[in-house]
């Protein structure tokens, strides 16, 4: 149970003086239950090659097997497996549309086929995982806060219970405090129901803290793919791409030059700070 | 999915076309527009064809593009052939059931679909070498004489660079919002007609919504900036003619004349002659 990448290619607008090529040869394997962070500049192609995942942009060369079956294969059901790679859109809220909160995440288990019991069951433990307020739950989605909006939108796709969750940068346009709740809710969610989970972001602080992978996409092509210790070691290199690593690395490695003998390889601030104390006990 | 739309975008590229002065360009397509309506033998149609070729070579768009263009208007060019094909009274070639095929219906039914065509790939070529914005200058400078009778033509032409600009943003949101919704299980392509209606409310919804805070958005950056209307207003590029915007017009009137000349008064004509 898997999602294997195999060679994909794909030319933006084929045909025409804009024809880009959007992903080069892109080949990666997602086993179950990982939670990876994909990390890549504006343009990098870590939301197209996203949309292929579900099905919702096509290849123009290459395959993607799910689960052992070629997506691509004629007799595919597209939408068995649009709900099974569940896909949150940058600034989801946008999408909002029903009258109300639970209303509209009912709207992704309906079109599943389910039953009225079934579809209500579901978007109440949807709502609940993402921590929704049930205060809140008729309120017409148009009169919440930006969080709360994002938090229906998310739940409107865990409603249908992908087995495969990707959230393309679900933190953009939010406050701090509203951003480490929605990646601590993330994790949250991973840990408890094992989930597949790939978080699109351009910030490395974001992400460092809770993925086990990271995948760094430029200009099309996976960059790097590794562990966040792995990756953060070449952050020399990921500075040459227009990214960076987490403050933290930084402050290690000054701190290192400055004779303290510090592990340098520490992703977040706890280990930091772990790092640190030991060094002065 | 939605970006196969041509009429009305703008093809990049360098060429005499392109620099023109879009007034030139303006009155150049109103000129062969009506040039098109006023031919009275197909001679005219060809002289207004070979001029629209010189025209597109000149400009260096690919002709698929201009060809893509026809295809939004493909429908329409069939029901006019086919009417005017079947509903024209006159000297009959053959009856199928109750219509009649006329000679008269086929000239008039040659005549529609070549003008059509024409026009389209004509208006085209204008749409493809101009920019919006370009345009929309343009029909200011050109319809500013009826500011006299308090026309707002100003204002009037800052609405429809607006919503020129304005089509590609809707469409990419249109297409975001799909997108979306079909990650969500949204079917858009299946059912009878109803169905189909129905599941474009949770697209509809949001691309209302999203237009609505848009304009918003534009009308507070405008602000910001004091815009206040066109009193008083210049421009950072104002349009100038230069020697080739001279030389054009008189290429228009050159071509206005010989078509004109050829598509009423020649003779030869005669076998095809349509009204």
């Amino acid at each position: 149970m898997s999602i294997i990448i195999d060679h994909v290619n794909y030319i933006y607008g084929e045909g025409t003086p804009l024809a880009t090529k959007a992903l080069n040869d892109i080949c990666l394997t997602i086993p179950d239950g990982q939670f990876i962070g994909i990390i890549g500049h504006t343009g990098s192609g870590k939301s197209t090659l996203m949309q292929h995942l579900n099905g919702l942009a096509k290849a123009t060369t290459g395959h993607i097997y799910f689960n052992g079956e070629d997506i691509y294969d004629s007799d595919y059901d597209m939408k068995k497996l649009r709900s099974k790679v569940g896909l949150v859109f940058q600034y989801p809220e946008h999408q909002l549309f029903e009258i109300d909160v639970f209303t509209d995440v009912c709207f992704g288990p309906k079109n599943l086929g389910l039953d009225r019991r079934e579809v209500e069951l579901r978007a109440y433990e949807a709502l609940e995982k993402v921590g929704f307020p049930k205060e809140l739950f008729y309120q017409s989605p148009f009169e919440l806060s930006g969080g709360q909006k994002r938090r229906a939108a998310i739940a409107g796709v865990l409603a249908m219970e992908p087995e495969v969750l990707i959230l393309d940068e679900p933190t953009a346009g939010l406050d701090p405090k509203g951003r480490d709740e929605i990646l601590h809710q993330i994790k949250k969610l991973q840990k408890e129901s094992g989930m597949t989970i790939l978080l699109v972001s351009h910030s490395m602080e974001d992400v460092a803290e809770y993925v086990d992978r990271i995948i760094v996409m430029n200009k099309g092509s996976v960059m790097f793919d590794d562990t966040p210790r792995e990756v953060f070691h070449h952050y020399k290199e990921l500075e040459e791409v227009g990214l960076s690593a987490p403050q933290v690395t930084y402050i290690m490695h000054a701190l290192r030059e400055k004779g303290l003998n510090v592990d340098t390889d520490v992703t977040t601030i706890a280990e930091a700070a772990k790092e640190i104390l030991k060094y002065y006990s | 999915m939605l970006r196969d739309i041509t009429l009305g975008q703008y093809y990049q590229t360098e060429s005499v076309i392109h620099r023109l002065d879009p007034r030139v360009k303006l009155g150049g397509t109103l000129v062969f527009i009506i040039s098109l309506f006023l031919f009275k033998n197909f001679w005219g149609f060809a002289v207004a064809a070979v001029f629209l070729g010189i025209v597109i070579g000149l400009s260096k768009v690919p002709f698929k593009f201009m060809v893509r263009g026809m295809k939004s208007i493909l429908f329409l060019l069939l029901i006019t052939v086919g009417f005017n094909l079947f509903l024209t009274q006159g000297t009959p070639i053959f009856t199928v059931w109750k219509l009649s095929v006329t000679w008269e219906g086929l000239r008039l039914a040659l005549t529609m679909a070549v003008r059509l065509s024409l026009l389209i790939i004509g208006s085209s070529v204008m749409t493809l070498t101009t920019t919006p914005n370009n345009l929309t200058d343009g029909m200011e400078r050109m319809l500013r004489p009826l500011k006299v009778f308090k026309v707002p033509v100003h204002e009037v032409a800052m609405m429809m660079s607006i919503a020129l600009r304005f089509i590609p943003i809707l469409l990419e949101e249109t297409d975001k919002i799909m997108k979306a919704q079909i990650a969500r299980g949204a079917d858009f392509e299946s059912g009878n007609l109803i169905r189909r209606a129905k599941a474009l409310v949770p697209l509809l919804v949001p691309l209302f919504i999203s237009a609505f805070r848009r304009a918003n958005d534009l009308a507070m950056a405008m602000e910001a900036r004091c815009y206040r209307g066109g009193e008083g207003r210049t421009k950072m590029k104002p349009l100038i003619y230069q020697k080739r915007d001279y030389l054009a017009y008189v290429c228009l009137a050159g071509y206005l004349a010989v078509s004109i000349g050829v598509g009423r008064l020649l003779p030869l004509g005669a076998v095809f002659y349509t009204f």
